[in-house]
């Protein structure tokens, strides 16, 4: 009754160029298909690229949705340390962004003590057409250039804007696992 | 006063009206065409709704008043309180019972005839060969996640040699004022997949702004699910259906506002935010079920020209400003990870090493990758990059392919290539 299988014929000969269809024969156990997330997971990864301040670890290599991204930034205030991020993607991606947090305590305008992120693209900024080496560049970015005025960790924030120098100095005592303002921090310093 | 015509029973004329619409051509309706084997068909076709919430009450009630017989729904949600105002099939004694078999027992109520089996699960508890008995599928979801598994599953399933492995997706969608109504034809027309980009991700307010200077109580109660419990994890795992995890965040979010002045912070509405619930406005529902219905029984009765093919295949609708309809064609994307790469079938010799395979991708003449990266669900075989996978699965290219990593005839494997940045291969598995 459908007249698809028709149309389907139409359109298949308007294609017929096409080589080797799929298909075979129905039947056997079930095999698992390939889902989208992980075909476009596997297409991101390919795409990163780390350069010589960036590499990647993953805990189970069977599970790319699940993994960490090391930092070591080559300049600006951050130059020396060595910062981790754990990445979990959800089935839902491309649709929704990855899940990123720092898995140290460090001390910086626009990341939390629990290693929350503010990353425009991990929230409102997100679209399906970024991908991860989108994230990973502006991961890259917040060491090169914190941010005053979006601040997570408030009092970060203020001492960038209020004095600059003083807020280098913060950060060097902060990533040898000095404190700042009585909140100790993590030694990220290699 | 002559009386009207009287009927046996009031059945026959319930479909009367129907009928003349389904077994008459009318204007548009395209040759051939025989309105006599149309209805018959109709009465033999199992057609299946997913979800019984909004939407799905109003798909259940139109598809029976509109002469389907044989109906399946599938819903795992039990009936809430806060249902009643539009799930009109559901009354306050049915509060905890499962949506899916109250609809169902409702509507077999009313409508005579109709056969409505309900299933009380997750979509994803089917295999293929369950959707393989129908003939049509509509959905009224609220989940993008749900849609693109369906999606998924419907593409998939289509045999080119076999016609009737093509199941028509009708799919529905409202939020507010706005609703979708779009035909998909699976591997003909553009899928869910390709129109992912239709669906803004939800708007999420930047993080800093919940952390610093909160505005709206919305802002409060999202600081308190994102923040607040990260910090204190009053316990393990957030579950949204708990009552006691929701009043810790309303309690929370009640500070947070308190402390910055702002009011509105309520129970229901943390609710609401933590749950993503859009305001669901009854008619928006009706408009779009409405919409699809009519698409069902113009694909079952080819009864007029209906949304899908061979042009548009996308309906919008917006009563946000007064009311603005746009129907248009959604094109397929080559590049689709769902329809834009069927799994082209891939003979190999089960004794081959993972390197002989990779190395063939490169004389294939359908691929010629240089650089292919190869999975298959669950299991990574090689990857060329980033540099800490690539090692990781280096020892995997000495490895034979059937006994050395357990891959089986028939099994689908994605292959990628960096220098292909747009598109990406889907093989499927034939052992020689
Ligand atoms: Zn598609």
């Amino acid at each position: 009754m459908l007249k698809i299988w028709s149309m389907k014929k139409e359109q298949q000969k308007a294609e017929n160029s096409d080589g080797g269809a799929a298909g075979g024969a129905a039947g056997g156990p079930k095999k698992k298909k390939v889902t989208a997330a992980q075909l476009r997971v596997q297409k991101d990864l390919n795409e990163l690229s780390l350069g010589t301040t960036m590499r990647t670890d993953f805990p189970d290599p069977d599970n790319i949705l699940s993994f960490i991204l090391y930092i070591e930034p080559d300049e600006g205030m951050y130059k020396g340390g060595r910062f981790s991020f754990t990445f979990n993607i959800t089935p839902n991606f491309p649709h929704e962004p990855p899940k990123v947090q720092c898995r140290e305590k460090i001390y910086h305008p626009n990341i939390d003590l629990e290693g929350k992120v503010c990353l425009n693209i991990l929230r409102e900024d997100w679209k399906p057409v970024l991908n991860l080496n989108a994230v990973i560049v502006g991961l890259q970015f917040l060491f090169l250039e914190p941010n005053a005025s979006d601040p997570l960790n408030k009092e970060a924030a203020e001492d960038l804007r209020n004095n600059r120098e003083m807020f280098k100095r913060s950060v060097r005592s902060a990533m040898m696992g000095g404190s700042v303002r009585g909140e100790g921090f993590d030694r990220v310093a290699i | 006063m002559s009386p009207g015509p009287v009927y046996p029973s009031s059945e026959p004329a319930r479909w009367k009206y129907l009928d003349r619409i389904r077994t008459r051509p009318g204007p548009f309706t395209p040759q051939p065409f025989n309105g006599e084997t149309s209805a018959k068909y109709m009465d033999k076709m199992k057609i299946l709704v997913i979800g019984a919430g909004g939407l799905g009450c109003e798909l259940l009630k139109n598809l029976a008043l509109s002469g389907f017989k044989n109906i399946h729904v599938i819903d795992m949600d039990t009936i809430d309180i806060s249902n009643l105002n539009r799930q009109f099939l559901f009354r306050q004694s049915d509060v905890g019972k499962f949506k899916a078999e109250v609809a169902a027992a409702f509507v077999e109520k009313r409508v005579k005839g109709v056969k409505i089996t309900p299933h009380n699960c997750k979509i994803q508890d089917f295999d293929e060969d369950f959707y393989m008995q129908f003939q049509l599928v509509v959905c009224g979801l609220d989940s993008i996640e749900a849609r693109r598994w369906i999606n998924a599953t419907l593409v998939n399933m289509v045999d080119e040699e076999l016609d009737d492995t093509i199941k028509p997706l009708i799919d529905g969608g409202t939020e507010g004022f706005k609703g979708q109504a779009r035909v998909i034809l699976p591997n003909i027309t553009s899928c869910l997949e390709c129109q992912l980009d239709m669906h803004a991700p939800r708007a999420a307010v930047p993080l800093c702004t919940l952390a610093s200077i909160p505005r709206q109580p919305e802002h409060c109660i999202e600081w308190a699910h994102v923040i607040a419990w990260d910090k204190e994890k009053p316990f393990p795992q957030l579950d949204k259906d708990d009552p006691e995890h929701i009043t810790w965040l309303y309690q929370k979010a009640l500070l947070r506002a308190q402390e910055f002045n702002i009011s509105g912070v309520t129970y229901s509405l943390t609710q609401g935010v933590v749950k993503n619930i859009i305001p669901a406005i009854a008619a928006t529902n009706s408009v779009i079920a409405a919409a699809c219905c009519n698409e069902a029984l113009k694909i079952a009765t080819n009864c007029a020209p209906y949304l899908g093919y061979p042009e548009n295949n996308y309906m919008m609708y917006s009563g946000n400003d007064s009311i603005y309809t746009y129907t248009f064609k959604h094109e397929k994307k080559d590049d689709c990870p769902v329809c834009g790469v069927s799994a082209r079938e891939l003979t190999v010799d089960p004794k081959w090493t993972l390197q002989e395979l990779v190395d063939s991708f490169a004389t294939r003449p359908e691929a010629q990758l240089k650089k292919p990266s190869v999975r298959a669900e669950g299991k990574t075989l090689y990857m060329q990059s980033p540099p800490s996978l690539e090692a990781q699965t280096r020892p995997n290219l000495e490895k034979t392919l059937a006994e050395g990593l357990g891959l089986v005839d028939g099994q689908e494997i994605g292959v990628t290539d960096p220098a292909f940045a747009t598109v990406s291969f889907k093989f499927k598995l034939k052992f020689t």
